[in-house]
C-alpha cells in the first residue's frame, strides 16, 4: 500500500491541530484539543476516525462541520440493523439487466457472452455510498453514523474501504480511491465495536463538554444571547448531569433551550424558568420529578 | 525517562512539505520517540491493549507533532493507541508521567525553563516563597476564581513545597503527599470563599438554585486545584526516580479488572461507572446471537408440498420452527456480607437483562432463602436494588453467617417445583459455608431438574476449597464452575449464556 501521503484528500489540507480548530471554529463548530488532535492526525495519516460517545455530543455535526470547511462533498452511511452489502458498497441494476437481456434475447449464441460482459459493467452498476465516496473525483467526506447499530457479522462489509480505501467488486475488479476521503465514523457505544474494525481507526472519545467548551458551542449556535445567561444556563445543564438521571440532557437540548429562553428575552434564570424548561430537557417524567426536587433544595 | 529536556524551536513548515515538522534535533527525536516506547509498554503492562499496527501508528503520529505541545501529543497518542473510553483514564495518567511538564520555575527570577514559563514565574515563584501562609491562601483563592492556570501552578507548586513532606527516594505513589497537601489548604473553608465570591455578587436575590449552583463550580474549582497537587506531586516523585518507576508504584487495575471483593469505595464507584453501559451492550449481543439463530432447521416434507403449486420448482423454502428461544433465568445469590458488593452487582445486572430471558428470578440468601424478583423490578441501578434487599431484611434468618445448605435446601424445598429443563440456575457465592453441612443432595437434585446449573464464585480460584470453602465439593453437581472476580469476567460469562 502507497503511504498515506501519497494521496491527496480532505484531510490532508490541515498543517497543524490548532488551523482545524479555527477553521472548525469559523464554521460553528467547537472543538477541543483532542478533538482538533485527533481529526488533524486522522487527515495526516489518512486514517479513518471512529468517534464515541453519548448521543447529542457533536459526532454527525463534527462530519458537517469538516465538509463545510474542507469544501468536500459530504457523503453519509447512516447504519442500522439489517444494512446489508447492497445498500452499504453497491448493488447491480438487475432491472435495467433484464431489459437488456429481454431486448437481446434473439441474438446468436455467440453474442451471449460479450452480452454478459456487458450487463456487468459500470454502466449497469448502482453506487452505494461506500462505494461513491471511493469512485468520486472530488474530495469527500465520508460519514459512516451509528457504525454500532450493525450486527457485528455487517462490520466486515467496511473493513476493506476502512484499511485499503478500495471496493472488490467481483465481476469488475477493484475500484481504488483516487482522492483518500476523509472518513469519520459514529458509534454511540451500544455494544463493543470488534478489534479489526477498531484496530483499522483512530479513536476520538466525545463526551459531555465541559462549562466552558458548552457555553461556547452555546453562544455559537444562538448568537444573540448573552454571556451571562449562557454561563448559568450551561451550569444548569451541568447540574443536572450531575445527578443519577435516565437520560442526562445532551449538547443540542442546551441549545434548544437557549433559544426558547432567547425568544421569551430572558436575561437571568430564575428557578421558575429552570422548572419551566426541564421538559425540554429531559425526556422521562422520572427524570422531570428527580430534577424539579433537586434543583429547588440548597445543598446542606 | 521523560522528555521534560527534549525541546527544539517552534514549528514551522519545514522543506518537508505542509504539516509535517522540521526534523527535531536528533537527541530530542530520540527521547521522545523512547518515552513513547515506554508508554507503550506501561499501557501494556496494565492490560490495555495495544497491538503493533497501533503502536506504529502512534510513531508515525509523532512527525505531525510539536513535542513542545503536551496537548498536541496527548490527543495524537491517545488516538493511536487508546480505542476504549474505560481505558482513558488510565492512559492519561501514564502519560502524565511520562511526558510531564518538566522541572517547575527556578525561584532566582531567571528565565524558567518551560516553553510556556515567561520569566514572570520565575518573579512570581520567588514571591510566592515568601509569603505567609494566609497570604498564599488569599492568592490562591485568587487564580481560582480567576480560572488562572499559570497563577494556580505557581501556587500549587509553593504549597507542595510547604506540605507535601515528599522524600526522595521512596517507592511510593505519592497519595500520601497529595493528602497531606490538599487537606492543608482546608477544602471545605476554599469551597464556601469560591461560591461566596460567584453566588449573588450582582446583587440579585439568592435562590436556592443560585446557591447550589454556585457551590457546584466552587465543588468543580477546588477539585481542579486537587488534580494540580496531584500532577505537580508526580512530576516531583518522576524528577527523583524516573518515570517509569513511579508508574510502577502507580500501577492499578483497569475498572474492568478491579477485583469485586476487595475494591474500595473510589474503586467501587469506577467499577458501577464500569458496569453502566453493559445492559445494553450485553443486551444486543445476546438478541444479535438468537436472531443468528432465529431460523429452525429446513423442513423438506413442507418444501416439496409447497414446490408442487411451482411444477415441482422449490421456489419457496420451509423451516421448522425455530429452537425455544429464550430460556428463564434463576439467580440464587449469596448476600452475606463478603459477597454482597459481588451479588449486588450481578442481581442488577441480571435484572437490567431480564427482556433477554423467558423471565428472571432472582432468590437471595444469607442462612435462609427469599425471592427478592419483584423487590428488585422496580430499582434502578446496583445501589438502590442493593438497599432495597437489606431494608427487606431478605435472607437472614437466624445469626446472619451464611448457611449454604440450609439455603439451598430452602430453596430446593420451596421453589424447586418450580425449575424446569428450560431453567438456568446461577448460584453466585463463595461456597463459604462457616463450617456447616453443605447440603450437597440439594444442589444435586436442582441439577436434575434445571437444564443447567452454574456457579460464579468471586473467589480467586486458589482459594476454592481452602478453609471452610467447599466449592469442590458442590462442583461436581454443576455444569460449570466459573471464576468471576471482575467485570471482564462477569461479562463473558454472560455472553455465554446466550
Ligand atoms: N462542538 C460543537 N459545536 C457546535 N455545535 C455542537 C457541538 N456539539 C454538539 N453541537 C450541537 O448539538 C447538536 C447535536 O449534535 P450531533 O452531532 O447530532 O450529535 P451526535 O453526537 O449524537 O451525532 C448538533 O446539531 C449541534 O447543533
Ligand atoms: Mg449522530
Amino acid at each position: 500500500m502507497p503511504a498515506a501521503d501519497e494521496y491527496d484528500g480532505a484531510g490532508h489540507r490541515f498543517t497543524t491541530p490548532l488551523e482545524v480548530a479555527d477553521s472548525l471554529a469559523a464554521v460553528g463548530y467547537i472543538a477541543d484539543p483532542r478533538i482538533s488532535g485527533a481529526v488533524f492526525l486522522a487527515g495526516r495519516l489518512g486514517k479513518p476516525l471512529l468517534a464515541e460517545g453519548p448521543a447529542g455530543t457533536g459526532k454527525t455535526e463534527l462530519a458537517k462541520a469538516l465538509s463545510r470547511v474542507t469544501g468536500a462533498r459530504l457523503i453519509r452511511l447512516q447504519c442500522y440493523e439489517g444494512l446489508d452489502e447492497s445498500k452499504a458498497l453497491y448493488e447491480w441494476d438487475y432491472r435495467k439487466q433484464l431489459l437488456r437481456i429481454h431486448a437481446s434475447r434473439d441474438a446468436a449464441a455467440e453474442q451471449w457472452q460479450a452480452l454478459e460482459r456487458d450487463i456487468f459493467s459500470e454502466e449497469y452498476l448502482l453506487a452505494r455510498p461506500l462505494l461513491e465516496a471511493i469512485r468520486s473525483e472530488d474530495d469527500v467526506v465520508l460519514l459512516i453514523d451509528e457504525v454500532d447499530r450493525l450486527d457485528i457479522e455487517t462490520e466486515a462489509l467496511l473493513l476493506e474501504v476502512l484499511s485499503d480505501f478500495q471496493v472488490s467488486i467481483p465481476e469488475l475488479g477493484t475500484v481504488a480511491a483516487r482522492r483518500r476521503p476523509l472518513v469519520l465514523l459514529t458509534s454511540n457505544n451500544s455494544r463493543e465495536l470488534s478489534d479489526a474494525l477498531k484496530r483499522r481507526c483512530l479513536f476520538l472519545h466525545i463526551g459531555y463538554p465541559g462549562a466552558e467548551r458548552e457555553r461556547e458551542i452555546v453562544r455559537s449556535a444562538v448568537p444573540g444571547i448573552s454571556e451571562h445567561l449562557a454561563t448559568q444556563l450551561t451550569q444548569v445543564v451541568l447540574s443536572l448531569r450531575g445527578l443519577q438521571l435516565k437520560k442526562k440532557p445532551s449538547v443540542s437540548e442546551t441549545i434548544d433551550w437557549a433559544r426558547t429562553l432567547l425568544l421569551f428575552e430572558s436575561s437571568e434564570l430564575d428557578p421558575a424558568d429552570v422548572v419551566a424548561a426541564l421538559p425540554v430537557l429531559l425526556k422521562h417524567q422520572s427524570d422531570i420529578e428527580l430534577a424539579t426536587r433537586e434543583l429547588g433544595r440548597v445543598p446542606s | 525517562m521523560t522528555v521534560a529536556t527534549a525541546r527544539s524551536g517552534p514549528p514551522r513548515p519545514g522543506p518537508d512539505g505542509p504539516g509535517r515538522l522540521p526534523r527535531a534535533p536528533q537527541e530530542a527525536a530520540e527521547a521522545v520517540l523512547a518515552a513513547v516506547e515506554e508508554l507503550i509498554g506501561e499501557l501494556r503492562q496494565i492490560g490495555v491493549p495495544v497491538s503493533t499496527s497501533e503502536s506504529i501508528d502512534a510513531v508515525r503520529s509523532l512527525e505531525y507533532t510539536d513535542p513542545l505541545q503536551p496537548d498536541q501529543l496527548r490527543a495524537a497518542l491517545a488516538a493511536a493507541l487508546v480505542k476504549s473510553h474505560r481505558h482513558g483514564r488510565a492512559f492519561d495518567t501514564v502519560f502524565d508521567l511520562f511526558f510531564s511538564p518538566g522541572p517547575r520555575p527556578s525561584q532566582d527570577g531567571g528565565p524558567a525553563p518551560d516553553a510556556d514559563g515567561t520569566p514572570v514565574r520565575g518573579r512570581l515563584a520567588a514571591r510566592l516563597a515568601g509569603a505567609g501562609d494566609t497570604e498564599l491562601r488569599d492568592l490562591l483563592v485568587r487564580v481560582l476564581d480567576q480560572r488562572d492556570d499559570l497563577g494556580l501552578r505557581a501556587v500549587t507548586a509553593e504549597l507542595v513545597d510547604r506540605h507535601a513532606r515528599i522524600r526522595p527516594g521512596q517507592p511510593v505513589a505519592g497519595t500520601l503527599a497529595v493528602q497531606r497537601t490538599f487537606r492543608a489548604v482546608e477544602p471545605d473553608d476554599l469551597r464556601e470563599r469560591l461560591a461566596g465570591l460567584s453566588g449573588g455578587a450582582d446583587g440579585s436575590p439568592v435562590s436556592g438554585l443560585r446557591v447550589r449552583l454556585a457551590a457546584e463550580e466552587a465543588d468543580r474549582r477546588v477539585e481542579r486545584l486537587r488534580q494540580e497537587i496531584e500532577t505537580e506531586v508526580r512530576r516531583r516523585l518522576v524528577e527523583d526516580r524516573g518515570a517509569a518507576a513511579v508508574a510502577r508504584s502507580l500501577r492499578s487495575a483497569l475498572p474492568e479488572d478491579l477485583d469485586f471483593l476487595t475494591a474500595s469505595t473510589a474503586e467501587l464507584a469506577a467499577l458501577r461507572a464500569a458496569l453502566a453501559p453493559l445492559p445494553a451492550q450485553l443486551a444486543g449481543r445476546l438478541s444479535a446471537t438468537r436472531r443468528r439463530a432465529r431460523r429452525g432447521p429446513l423442513d423438506f416434507r413442507r418444501t416439496v408440498r409447497a414446490s408442487l403449486s411451482a411444477g415441482g420448482v422449490p421456489v419457496r423454502l420451509a423451516f421448522r420452527p425455530p429452537r425455544p428461544a429464550k430460556p428463564e433465568l434463576v439467580l440464587l445469590a449469596d448476600i452475606s456480607g463478603s459477597v454482597a458488593t459481588f451479588a449486588g452487582f450481578t442481581l442488577h445486572l441480571a435484572q437490567a437483562l431480564r427482556t433477554q430471558f423467558r423471565v428472571v428470578r432472582s432468590f437471595v440468601f444469607v442462612d435462609g432463602t427469599d425471592e427478592v424478583t419483584d423487590l428488585l423490578a422496580g430499582s434502578d441501578g446496583a445501589v438502590e436494588a442493593a438497599r432495597r434487599i437489606d431494608e427487606s431484611g431478605s435472607g437472614v434468618r437466624l445469626d446472619g453467617r451464611s448457611d449454604y445448605g440450609n439455603a439451598l435446601r430452602g430453596f430446593w424445598d420451596r421453589w424447586g417445583t418450580q425449575v424446569g429443563s428450560r431453567s438456568i440456575v446461577v448460584v453466585l457465592g463463595d461456597a463459604r459455608t462457616n463450617y456447616r453441612s453443605p447440603s450437597v443432595e440439594s444442589l444435586s437434585e436442582l441439577r436434575q431438574r434445571a437444564g443447567r446449573v452454574y456457579w460464579l464464585n468471586p473467589e480467586p480460584r486458589a482459594a476454592w476449597g481452602s478453609g471452610d470453602s467447599v466449592m469442590d465439593q458442590y462442583a461436581p453437581h454443576c455444569d460449570d464452575v466459573v471464576e468471576c472476580r471482575n467485570i471482564r469476567q462477569l461479562r463473558q460469562f454472560i455472553e455465554r449464556l446466550a
